[in-house]
């Protein structure tokens, strides 16, 4: 081959994305000691916040200790991964718990407000949740998730328009989800129908929509900005939940489009495991061939499919704009498309535990405000970890998953 | 992607003319959509799209390469140009860190990651050993960029090798590592901020010796430095890792069928992790130049609004893994970049704001088109298979009639 021929194909000889499933059969005796040892891990470090706020670490590092002696046994015994998991977490616990144990109490209660940091985490969690519900749609039907980023911008920017020109929020979201659609039609056009390597095409999506919309954004608005007036996604508030206790501050008030988010998860996994459509879904990302042969249509489902994620995308990017920052600018989703992709694979392509991860890592968001506290610096470095989390567990020490067997390859009709 | 069996089809049982054809003619026509549809993203905001690209291509320099462009234009177009080469070179090298990996059957996403890596420990070498002589200085540093750009694209090679982690996630997660600890290094109170003004989140300057020299133009002004030839040597070594040497024939291998390497003898797991480090070092390459030859100093917006290693993809998918179309497509995009700033746009023709944009678009445009590359080759081999017949017969009718 001379250099200059075309480049060989990637795609092909990809392994199945995050490794294949291993079948790990553990004695559940040794696997209630992993989880145990979790569990006091977990612990050693939360004795030091409030609101219990030990003072020293001594307890700490005897529990940690425990716990990293029974993880290790556990591990040795045959839960690896929960195991290890455990052991790392002891470590991670004991050197916090001495960090926390010796920081300033009054800064640490300014940090450690649970009723807060929970409606913070809403907050942040929503957008993750919506695009990380549209990856786990299309990464199930075949087709790779790595437009995210390009279809929430789009969204979160024809929101804006749409809530700017209709002067309604509720119009101004759906123009947002169709701006999600559009970003995900073309992708679809191209990584359906012209068979084109999905990785190459979401980065070029990302790219296109970071011009298109700082584009659209300058043509419209030019220096003034989005428009101060927007209508805006209102709240709501619990029946019942009044007054500033801990479930009244937690749950008592968020976006209308947070309890939206919610009630998608539970739909999303309610469709993909327990209806026709969800199971043809799944079986066109699983084996396109044997699904083609049963009747479904291969093609038409991956179409449906990755137009819904570009309509989830959509509606995550008017969260953004339309409810929690009540304006645009130019790539305002800052990476959010790209760890909402990461709760895909933390959660291992299942609604609930993508859900979980999207906690997590909104709950990571809310500590890193307010550990500004201590120092900017510790703030700001904060923000790296969803993404070191994700690393880790993409190199299976959280425990190795299986993405659809067909992610990333095209399919031709035979 | 098409199954290999379809690429290497199209790529050997068809002539070498019809090779010939879709290696130049499948960029041509690439570029040529994409400067098609940002046409007709300039005639929506009502502006003229040959005046805009005119302007552009002005803004570019590219018109001091014409002997008849003389006097004052001849000067400024000079220094126009320099900025151009200037922002070719990095990308040249970033073109390349995704050039190697693709050979592997990698894709390295990574070289913004890499790049930024690199940048932030250029600017900690350059800006501390004040004193030492120049040559060493620049010697370390440059080194020092280079040595974390591989590890940062290791990292990604090792997870790969040792536990099948896809490496397009992890170099994904692994830019973004890299964004917010150079936000966290330069930012306020950050550990490498500047110390004259504490309320800026700006990275120290990198030392006078630690700086490449400038050989063409205004040191003052951005004049073109010696990274310049660096890139080059990075194309040329480029091209003699893969066509000349083993361990290119290595990671070719791996990346046409690992199974058959593995049996050759070759361990793929090692190769990817070669792979990578080389990838790595050629966008830790781009970083320090781009560093030590004309920002001399980082902010953190800068950290978080570059796109230049999503850039390097566009250069290597446009320049089609050749060393030589590399370095084309990076001085299309240096071109455009620098024609399109706020800097050389002439604001009476197109908003600057809006040009940055434009060829935000025009790169996504050309990423996207090269996404579905076999399918537009195949189009342009027809094409040109057509023409070419439809030509054979002209000449036949002509000679029978003129017989």
């Amino acid at each position: 081959m001379s250099t200059t021929a075309p480049l060989p194909s990637p795609a092909e000889h990809r392994p199945t994305v995050v490794g294949v499933a291993t079948a790990e059969v553990v004695d559940p005796r040794v696997a209630r000691v992993a989880w145990a040892a979790v569990v006091l891990a977990a612990l050693a470090f939360f004795i030091t916040i409030p609101p219990v706020t030990l003072r020293t670490p001594a307890p700490s590092v005897v529990l940690g200790v425990v716990a990293a002696v029974g993880g290790w046994w556990a591990a040795r015994a045959g839960a690896g991964r929960v195991g290890w998991g455990a052991v790392v977490g002891a470590v991670l616990a004991i050197v916090g718990a001495w960090v926390a144990s010796g920081a300033d109490e009054a800064k640490l209660d300014q940090v450690v407000v649970w009723s807060a940091l929970f409606a913070a985490t809403l907050r942040f969690a929503t957008p993750l949740i919506f695009a990380a519900l549209g990856g786990i749609i299309s990464e199930r039907a075949g087709v790779i998730a790595l437009g995210l980023e390009g279809m929430m911008l789009s969204g979160a920017l024809f929101a804006v328009l749409g809530a700017d020109l209709t002067d309604s929020w509720l119009l101004g979201v759906l123009v947002g989800m169709l701006g999600g659609v559009g970003v995900a039609a073309i992708y679809a056009v191209f990584a359906i129908t012209l068979r084109a390597d999905q990785v190459v095409a979401g980065t070029a999506l990302n790219l296109m929509a970071l011009g298109v919309t700082g584009y659209v954004f300058v043509a419209r608005y030019g220096d003034d900005g989005s428009p101060k007036d927007l209508s805006r996604v209102p709240e709501l508030s619990l029946p019942g939940l009044g007054g500033d206790g801990f479930f009244a501050v937690s749950i008592g008030s968020a976006s209308l489009m947070t309890w939206f988010a919610l009630v998608a998860v539970a739909a999303v996994a309610f469709v993909l495991f327990r209806t026709t459509p969800g199971l043809h879904l799944r079986a066109v990302g699983e084996r396109p061939e044997a699904a083609e042969s049963a009747g479904i249509p291969v093609l038409r489902t991956r179409y449906l499919a990755v137009l819904a994620s570009g309509a989830m995308a959509g509606l995550g990017g008017a969260y953004l704009s339309l409810a929690l920052l009540g304006s645009f600018s130019q790539n305002m989703t800052a990476g959010r498309g790209f760890i909402a992709l990461a709760a895909v694979i933390f959660g291992r392509w299942r609604p609930g535990a993508a859900l979980a991860a999207a906690l997590l890592f909104g709950f990571s968001s809310a500590i890193a405000r307010r550990l500004d506290v201590f120092s900017d610096q510790l703030a700001t470095l904060f923000n790296a970890l969803p993404y070191v989390l994700t690393l880790i567990a993409v190199a299976g020490l959280v425990g190795r998953s299986r993405a659809a067997g067909a992610l990333g390859k095209p399919y031709e009709r035979g | 992607m098409l199954p290999a069996r379809l690429a290497r089809a199209a790529t050997t049982t068809r002539g070498l003319a019809g090779r010939g054809v879709s290696r130049v003619g499948v960029p041509l026509v690439t570029t040529f959509l994409a400067f098609l549809a940002g046409g007709l993203a300039i005639l929506v905001t009502g502006n003229d799209p040959f005046a805009t690209y005119k302007a552009i291509f002005d803004g570019s320099g590219l018109s001091w390469l014409f002997p008849w462009t003389g006097g004052d234009t001849r000067e400024i177009a000079a220094s126009s140009l320099q900025q151009t080469l200037i922002a070719a070179a990095p990308l040249a090298l970033l073109g390349l860190a995704v050039a190697v990996a693709y050979r592997a059957g990698l894709f390295n996403i990574g070289g913004q990651g890499q790049y930024l890596a690199s940048s932030s420990m250029a600017i900690w070498v350059g800006s501390s050993f004040h004193g030492m002589p120049a040559l060493p200085h620049v010697v370390i540093t440059v080194l020092a960029g280079v040595a974390i750009g591989a590890l940062w694209a290791g990292i990604a090679g090792a997870l790969h090798a040792t536990s099948g982690a896809n490496e397009v996630i992890t170099t994904i997660m692994l830019n973004w590592v890299a964004i917010w600890i150079g936000s966290y290094l330069f930012g306020l109170g950050g550990p490498l901020q500047n110390t004259e003004d504490r309320s800026l989140p700006v990275s120290p300057e990198v030392a006078q010796s630690a700086r490449l020299p400038v050989f063409w133009g205004d040191p003052e002004l951005q004049g073109l430095h010696i990274g310049f030839f660096l890139a080059i040597l990075g194309l040329v070594v480029y091209w003699v890792l893969i066509a000349r040497s083993r361990a290119g024939y290595e990671i070719r291998a791996v990346g046409l069928n690992p199974e058959a390497a593995r049996t050759a003898g070759i361990s793929p797991g090692r190769v990817t992790v070669k792979a990578m480090l080389i990838c790595g070092a050629f966008a830790g390459l781009a970083g320090a130049i781009d560093v030590l030859g004309w920002e001399y100093r980082i902010s953190t917006t800068d950290i978080t609004v570059s796109q230049i290693g999503f850039l390097g993809i566009a250069v290597a998918l446009l320049g089609r893994g050749s060393a030589v179309g590399i370095g084309i497509a990076a001085l299309l995009f240096g071109a455009l970049t620098t024609g399109a700033s706020q800097r050389n746009l002439d604001p009476e023709i197109f908003d600057p704001a809006l040009g940055t944009n434009l060829t935000l678009i025009i790169q996504g445009i050309i990423v996207l088109v090269a996404s579905a590359d076999i399918v537009l080759g195949g189009a342009v081999r027809s094409l040109a298979a057509r023409s070419f017949g439809r030509l054979r017969t002209l000449v036949a009718r002509r000679r029978e009639a003129s017989a």
